[in-house]
């Protein structure tokens, strides 16, 4: 028999019970069109989470210092948070890998100047840390190695910090103090929004790290060291280039360990997105239980046009048709209607999930892929739940589906 | 060479405990281009003879030689190609596929035609529906036809692959008696056109239209003869029409 042929066999079938068929694809079609919608927002999350990620530098590197306490044995005192400008200048120096290294010395104050006052996040930084963290600014411009040389008082503001204290516009040029100490404001830093956490990034200020050391803190040890390398490729190897160098410069021994971690910006990416990974297959695991629903609605309607078309399928037999005949003319039915069902579900999916993302702002991504899975998917729920009913009609007596009533 | 024969077949049915003897034993030739009535009362095991002839139900023992191949031991499949290629089936209830056109329904067979030798199925049926009087029919659906139209469909059906017999099983049972004389006239243009015809049937004037008559009773062959006086449905026909222009 003609592969044609057993299609449009089907396709007769299916068209001459319209409003049924109808009702038994809508178990796929919204089974197919839930898995779709619930994929997009759980990609849509991840995407989100990795472009904040992407956010915080390329190719970056972070150092921060190690915990008190290393395999349950006390270090003792000056032995942790031992990072010190002069780490970030030895790896700055001796690193072949590294493009970029920068010390970053936090500290909070208020800043006064303008309209107010703020309470903010003063970051002491070298120029590279601009590099690093992919940073320009929105008026104004950088401070230069000049400045981080000199310990000039100068000053760059958080777009945040900036709208609050001039609204205006005008800081660039403006004198703002820092704990009693007036600085200068060079430039105003472009918007980057807030982190996966929901922090601003742009709630801050940022001082020669020189300056922050001598004028505002007096703290040699500093928060963390960011560096970046010139290639994704090159990071772990950079990685292993700055324990040694680190080890080094801490005077470790064979037998002590690291009093640092190092942390790439994959590692951060990846703790930031388990999170959505697992809330995304779980949303597509609740959405697909209800195209196993669909599922069992097609079995249930194809034992039904079993029963009901028995008299057709003596009629065939007695012309003919083989068993198997009969098992593909039922399979083949139950696969259009749930394929076609699937399409539908595909469709009404991606509809569904832009005009979400529309609704709530939630950005969603259909990754191409689901088009075949959602096909193959429910090519196979028609197969699976399809056969069944296909061999209890082929598997009828000739004589007794013709008697039939 | 006999077109159908069968030697010492027997059918039992087991249903619970008890054992069913529906055939006895039954022997039986039918040679190419005949017409022949098979005759007996419900029960008489008539339904389990066409139902073997038909290679619908296997014997139980005995010898069935259909066109040169023994049915015995044959697969399911097998059987089915057989039903496909070398029988014709007439139903009592017409048994065509609702909602579906009349060249639909003829063209069935062919759909299973493994062998490939025909090639135009929708002429092919197109042909077998003129050649029943059906010619101007082709798109009509079952609800849309007469009874008698129907069978027509149906014989079309069993035409169309050409088979080596055509089996009828009850052609009559649904159709009033002008209607009954209609087609029995078709079969015997067709069984003088040289196709073999197996008729089965309770109605002794049906039977009538046959060349030979066969009788069973209780699983067996208890008359097998010739008809000495064969009526011709054609000229019955004929009859009623002067009849019903007199009145």
């Amino acid at each position: 028999m003609k592969r044609t042929t057993l299609v449009k066999i089907a396709a007769q079938s299916i068209l001459k019970n319209k409003m049924r068929t109808l009702l038994t694809m809508l178990g796929i079609v919204i089974g197919v069109a839930a898995v779709i919608v619930m994929v997009a927002v759980g990609q849509g999350a991840q995407s989100r989470i990795e472009e904040q990620i992407g956010s915080l530098g390329t190719n970056l590197i972070v150092i921060t210092p190690g915990t008190s306490q290393q395999g349950g044995v006390s270090q003792g005192a000056g032995t942790f948070n031992r990072l010190t400008v002069e780490d970030a200048e030895k790896l700055e120096r001796e690193s072949l890998l590294l493009s970029a290294v920068s010390p970053v010395i936090f500290s909070r104050a208020q800043v006064i100047g303008g309209v107010g006052n703020w309470r903010v996040m003063v970051n002491g930084v070298a120029t590279d840390y601009f590099t690093i963290r992919d940073w320009t600014t929105e008026a104004g411009a950088l401070f230069s190695e000049g400045d981080v040389r000199a310990m000039r008082k100068v000053v760059i503001l958080g777009s945040t910090v900036a709208q609050n204290l001039f609204p205006g516009g005008d800081a660039v040029g403006q004198q703002v103090q820092l704990r009693n100490v007036p600085f200068t404001v060079v430039g105003v830093l472009a918007p980057k929004g807030q982190t996966a956490t929901g922090a601003d990034q742009d709630d801050v200020v940022i001082v020669p790290y020189t300056t922050a050391r001598s004028r505002l803190s007096g703290w040699a040890r500093i928060g963390q060291i960011l560096a970046s390398t010139y290639s994704p490729g090159d990071i772990p190897a950079a990685q292993e280039e700055i324990r040694t160098l680190m080890r080094e410069s801490h005077r470790l021994g064979d037998a002590d360990d690291d009093d640092f971690t190092i942390r790439n910006q994959n590692e951060l990416a990846e703790a930031a997105s388990s999170t959505t990974k697992v809330m995304s297959w779980l949303l597509a695991a609740i959405a697909s239980i209800s195209l196993l629903v669909g599922g069992i609605g097609i079995m249930n309607i194809m034992l039904v046009s079993v029963t009901e078309r028995t008299r057709e399928i003596g009629i065939r037999m007695a012309v003919g048709a083989r068993g198997s005949d009969v098992l593909t003319q039922f399979l083949v039915e139950s696969v259009v209607i749930s394929v076609l069902g699937g399409l539908i579900g595909l469709a009404l999916g991606f509809g569904g999930a832009a005009l979400l993302g529309h609704l709530t702002g939630w950005s969603t991504a259909t990754p191409p892929q689901a088009l075949l899975i959602a096909v193959g998917f429910s090519a196979a729920v028609g197969i699976f739940f399809g056969f069944y009913p296909a061999r209890q009609a082929a598997a009828l007596d000739p004589i007794q589906a013709l008697r039939y009533e | 060479m006999s077109i159908i024969r069968v030697e010492q077949v027997t059918k039992t049915y087991r249903s619970g405990r008890t054992e069913v003897h529906a055939l006895r034993g039954v022997d039986l030739t039918v040679e190419r281009g005949e017409m022949l009535a098979i005759m007996g009362a419900s029960g008489s095991g008539k339904s389990t003879l066409m139902n073997v002839l038909g290679c619908l139900d296997a014997p139980t023992s005995g010898d069935y030689l259909l066109d040169g191949v023994h049915v015995n031991g044959l697969t399911k499949n097998q059987l089915a190609d057989l039903r496909n290629q070398k029988l014709g089936f007439v139903f009592q209830g017409f048994n065509l596929l609702a909602r579906t056109s009349a060249l639909e329904n003829v063209e069935l067979p062919l759909f299973y035609d493994r062998t490939g030798r025909h090639h135009d199925t929708r002429a092919l049926a197109a042909s077998a529906l003129e050649r029943v009087g059906l010619g101007d029919r082709l798109d009509h659906q079952p609800s849309e036809l007469s009874g008698g139209q129907q069978q027509r469909v149906a014989i079309a059906r069993a035409l169309v692959s050409q088979p080596s017999v055509l089996l009828a099983d009850e052609p009559t049972g649904n159709l009033d008696s002008r209607t009954s004389v209609e087609i029995m006239a078709l079969f015997q243009e067709l069984n003088d056109q040289g196709v073999t015809i197996l008729v089965v049937t309770h109605e002794t004037d049906i039977a009538a239209c046959a060349r030979r008559i066969v009788e069973v009773r209780d699983g067996r062959i208890i008359r097998d003869e010739p008809v000495r006086q064969r009526r011709c449905a054609l000229e019955d026909l004929a009859a009623l029409g002067q009849l019903a222009e007199a009145s």
